[in-house]
C-alpha cells in the first residue's frame, strides 16, 4: 500500500512541479491576505492573540485553495478510473493525496511564515511555533483531503469544499491559535503541551475516521 | 483441459436512478474468444464494459469474470483486466513515458514493458512530450499501451480504433486485435468490421438484449436494424 | 416497514407529555433568582438542543447502517433524522439568542461555549442538503451523504469538547439554569421536557418516514402499471426510492 501511495504522491508532485497550479497561487494568496489584514484591522504590527489568529486564518484560507484542486485532475483526466482499475488498496489514494496536500502546505509556509514575520509580526519569532504549525498542517491535510473527496463528485465543488471543511476545522483553529498565541507574544510564553495534545488527538481521530470512510467514496 | 469461460453473465442488471442502464443481460464467453457489442448511444455498451471492468457493481443478477464473482471478488481480477475506453486515462501534463511509468507502478509492471510497448506502437520518439501536445491519434496509441501494460487476460475495448489512421491501427493490432489471442469484448459502431473479428455478437437497445448469437450467424443488416 | 402503526398513539402521548412539561415550566418550576421569568426558556432551549444533537448522532448511526449493508432504507432514516434535527437546530439557536438578549443584554454571547459549539455543528450540518442536492446519481448521493453524516456525527462531541476547552479558560458559563446544581423541581420539569421533546422528534420522524415510503410505493405501483405520464423524478436532496 505504501509503495502505491508513494507512486501516486510522486505523480502528484510531478504534475504540480510541471503545472505550478496550486502552490504559487496559495503562497501569493497568503501575501495578499496579509495586506488585506493590515488594512482591515488597521494595524501594522500584531502580537499575541491577534497575530496567532491572522496567521491561522491566512493559512487556512490558502489551504482551501489547494484543497479545491486536490482531486480535480483525477476527476477530469480519468485518474479515478485509472486508480480503481489497479489491483491496489484504495486507501493508498487517501494517503497519497493527504501527503501531497501536506507537502503543498509546508511549501506555502516556507514563504508565508517568513513573510508574516517580516510584514506583520511585532515580537521576535519563536521557532517553537513551527511545531504547532506542523501539527495543524497534518489536521488540515487530512480533513482537507476528506472534504475534497466528498466534494469532487458534486456539481458545486468549489463551494462545497469550504462549507464542509471549515466547520470541521474549527477545533483545529481553536487549538492552533491558542497554542500559537503565547509563542507570538512579547516576553513570550512557552509551548503549551495541553494544546499540542489537543491538536495531536484531533489529528489522530480524523486520520482514523478518514481511513475508515474513504473507501466508500471510491466504490461504485 | 478446457479453461473456464472468461465471462458468464446471468440476468445482469444495472440501474441508473429509475432507469435500467442494463437489463437482464445473459451470455457466456469462452476464454480466448471475442465478443462484439453493438447498439446506439445510450444502449448500455459503456455500462457493460464498466461493469466487466469492475468499475460498476451489478445491481441484480450474477456476473463472473475470469472465474471470479463480481463484486465480491473484484479485487482478485482487477489486475487481469485491461480497459480502453473513450477517456484515455492519461494525465495531460505528464509525458507518455511518465504516464506509463505511473500506470506500471500502479499495476506492479516493469519499465521495460512500457518501453517495449512505446516502441511497438511507434511512439518512442515522442514519448517525452506532455500528452496535451500530442494528436488524438497518438494519445490513442498511448492509451493502448496503457491498457495492455500489465499483460491482461481480458481486454475491454470501447471503439478502439477510433482516432487511429490505418497505419496506426495496424500497429496496435497485435496488441489488442484478434492476433493478441486474448479474450476480448469490443464495443463497436462498425457492423461489418466488428462481426468479422468476433466470435459472439451482442446487440443492445435501451439496456436490453436485442440480439445475441455467434457472429458468423449475424448479418450487418441485422446490426443496422438496432440503430433504427 | 410500516412506520405508520402506533403513530397516532405516539403522537398523542408526545403532545400530552409536552403539554405537561410546559405546564410544569410555567407553574411548578421555581423562579430563578437572577434571571427571573426569562430563565424558563431553558426548558425549551436545552431539551431542543439535546434532542437535536441526539438526532444528528442518530443520523450518523443510521448512515453507518447504509455503509455496512447498502440497504437504502438506512439512508432514508438518516436523512429524515438530520433534516428534522436541522429544523430543531434553528429553534435552538433562536431560543438561545432570545435567552441571551433577555438575560445578558446582547443577542449573541460568545462566552457561552455550548451555544457557540452548537452554531459550528449547525453550520456543518447545514451543508448536508446542498451536498446531497449537488450529487445527481441517487446511489452515490446516498453513499456520500452517509460518509458526511458519519464524519459529522463523530465531529459533534469533539467540537463541543474543543470549544468548551477554549472558552472555559477565560469565561465561566453564562447561560446556566442556576448558579449551581438544579433543585428537584427544576430537574423534574427538565426531564419531562426532554422526554416530551424526544417524543415529538420520534413522532415527526416516523411521520415523515411513513409519508415518504407511501410516496415511493405509489410511484413504484404506477410505474408497474405502465403509467406513461409518470413525470421523471426531479433532482432532489431527499433520498429517492430504494431500488
Amino acid at each position: 500500500m505504501i509503495r502505491v501511495a508513494l507512486a501516486v504522491l510522486r505523480k502528484d508532485l510531478l504534475v504540480e512541479l510541471r503545472t505550478k497550479e496550486s502552490v504559487p497561487a496559495m503562497a501569493l494568496f497568503s501575501l495578499v491576505t496579509y495586506v488585506v489584514f493590515r488594512f482591515g484591522l488597521d494595524r501594522t504590527s500584531l502580537e499575541g492573540d491577534l497575530a496567532a489568529g491572522v496567521l491561522v486564518v491566512t493559512l487556512l484560507f490558502a489551504a482551501v485553495l489547494g484543497i479545491n484542486r486536490l482531486f480535480v485532475a483525477e476527476r477530469e483526466q480519468g485518474g479515478f478510473d485509472a486508480f480503481l482499475l489497479a489491483p491496489v488498496d484504495r486507501s493508498a489514494l487517501l494517503v497519497a493525496k493527504a501527503l501531497a496536500l501536506l507537502v503543498f502546505l509546508v511549501a506555502v509556509e516556507v514563504v508565508a511564515v517568513p513573510a508574516f514575520v517580516v510584514l506583520l509580526l511585532g515580537p521576535a519569532f519563536d521557532p517553537a511555533a513551527l511545531v504547532v504549525l506542523a501539527l495543524a498542517d497534518v489536521g488540515i491535510a487530512v480533513i482537507g483531503t476528506l472534504a475534497s473527496a466528498l466534494a469532487v463528485q458534486t456539481r458545486a465543488r468549489d463551494l462545497i469544499v469550504p462549507l464542509v471543511a471549515l466547520p470541521l476545522l474549527v477545533p483545529l483553529v481553536i487549538a492552533t491559535a491558542q497554542g500559537l498565541s503565547p509563542l507570538l507574544s512579547e516576553g513570550g510564553g512557552g509551548l503549551d503541551a495541553g494544546w499540542l495534545a489537543v491538536l495531536g488527538l484531533y489529528d489522530t481521530v480524523f486520520v482514523l475516521l478518514s481511513y475508515a470512510v474513504f473507501d466508500f467514496l471510491l466504490e461504485d | 483441459m478446457a479453461a473456464p469461460p472468461a465471462i458468464e453473465l446471468a440476468g445482469l442488471t444495472r440501474r441508473y436512478g429509475e432507469r435500467d442502464a442494463l437489463a437482464e443481460v445473459t451470455l457466456t464467453l469462452p476464454a480466448g474468444a471475442t465478443l462484439v457489442v453493438f447498439g446506439p448511444n445510450g444502449a448500455g455498451k459503456t455500462t457493460l464494459l464498466r461493469v466487466l471492468a469492475t468499475l460498476l457493481r451489478p445491481h441484480e443478477g450474477a456476473a463472473r469474470v475470469l472465474g471470479r464473482e463480481l463484486p465480491a471478488e473484484s479485487w482478485a481480477v482487477r489486475g487481469r483486466i485491461g480497459l480502453l475506453a473513450h477517456d484515455p486515462l492519461l494525465y495531460r501534463d505528464l509525458s507518455g513515458r511518465e504516464n506509463l511509468r505511473y500506470h506500471a507502478a500502479l499495476h506492479g509492471a516493469g519499465r521495460e514493458r512500457a518501453e517495449f510497448l512505446l516502441d511497438a506502437v511507434g511512439m518512442d520518439r515522442r514519448a517525452d512530450e506532455p500528452v496535451r501536445f500530442l494528436s488524438r491519434g497518438m494519445v490513442q496509441r498511448l492509451a493502448v499501451c496503457r491498457a495492455v501494460l500489465h499483460d491482461p487476460d481480458l481486454l475491454l475495448l470501447d471503439e478502439p480504433t477510433s482516432h487511429l489512421d490505418p497505419a496506426a491501427a495496424e500497429l496496435v493490432g497485435p496488441l489488442i486485435g484478434r492476433a493478441s489471442a486474448r479474450t476480448r469484448v469490443v464495443a463497436s459502431h462498425d457492423p461489418a468490421g466488428g462481426l468479422a473479428e468476433a466470435d459472439l455478437a451482442l446487440g443492445l437497445r435501451a439496456g436490453r438484449t436485442a440480439l445475441l448469437g455467434p457472429a458468423a450467424g449475424v448479418s450487418p443488416a441485422e446490426v443496422g436494424a438496432l440503430y433504427r | 416497514m410500516l412506520y405508520g402503526k402506533r403513530l397516532r398513539g405516539l403522537a398523542v402521548a408526545s403532545a400530552l407529555v409536552l403539554s405537561v412539561a410546559f405546564a410544569l415550566a410555567f407553574f411548578y418550576a421555581p423562579l430563578d433568582a437572577d434571571q427571573g421569568f426569562v430563565q424558563k426558556i431553558f426548558y425549551l432551549h436545552v431539551p431542543m438542543a439535546i434532542v437535536c444533537l441526539g438526532g444528528f448522532i442518530f443520523g450518523g448511526i443510521c448512515a453507518i447502517g447504509l455503509l455496512r449493508t447498502g440497504d437504502r432504507k438506512w439512508d432514508l432514516r438518516s436523512y429524515v433524522a438530520i433534516h428534522l434535527s436541522l429544523i430543531l437546530g434553528v429553534g435552538v439557536l433562536l431560543t438561545g439568542m432570545i435567552w441571551a438578549k433577555a438575560s445578558w443584554g446582547s443577542w449573541w454571547v460568545w462566552e457561552e461555549p455550548t451555544l457557540v459549539a452548537f452554531l459550528v455543528a449547525f453550520l456543518l450540518y447545514a451543508t448536508y442538503q446542498p451536498l446531497r442536492f449537488s450529487i445527481e446519481d441517487p446511489e452515490k448521493q446516498a453513499r456520500y451523504a452517509a460518509v458526511f453524516a458519519v464524519v459529522a456525527g463523530a465531529f459533534v462531541p469533539l467540537n463541543f469538547l474543543a470549544v468548551r476547552l477554549a472558552e472555559s479558560l477565560v469565561h465561566p458559563r453564562v447561560l446556566t439554569a442556576t448558579g449551581g446544581t438544579m433543585p428537584g423541581a427544576m430537574r423534574l420539569t427538565f426531564i419531562v421536557a426532554v422526554v416530551g421533546m424526544t417524543g415529538l422528534f420520534v413522532t415527526l420522524w416516523k411521520y415523515e418516514m411513513a409519508s415518504k415510503n407511501a410516496t415511493f410505493r405509489l410511484r413504484a405501483l404506477r410505474r408497474r402499471l405502465g403509467d406513461d405520464e409518470l413525470p421523471p423524478a426531479r433532482r432532489s436532496a431527499a433520498p429517492a426510492a430504494p431500488s
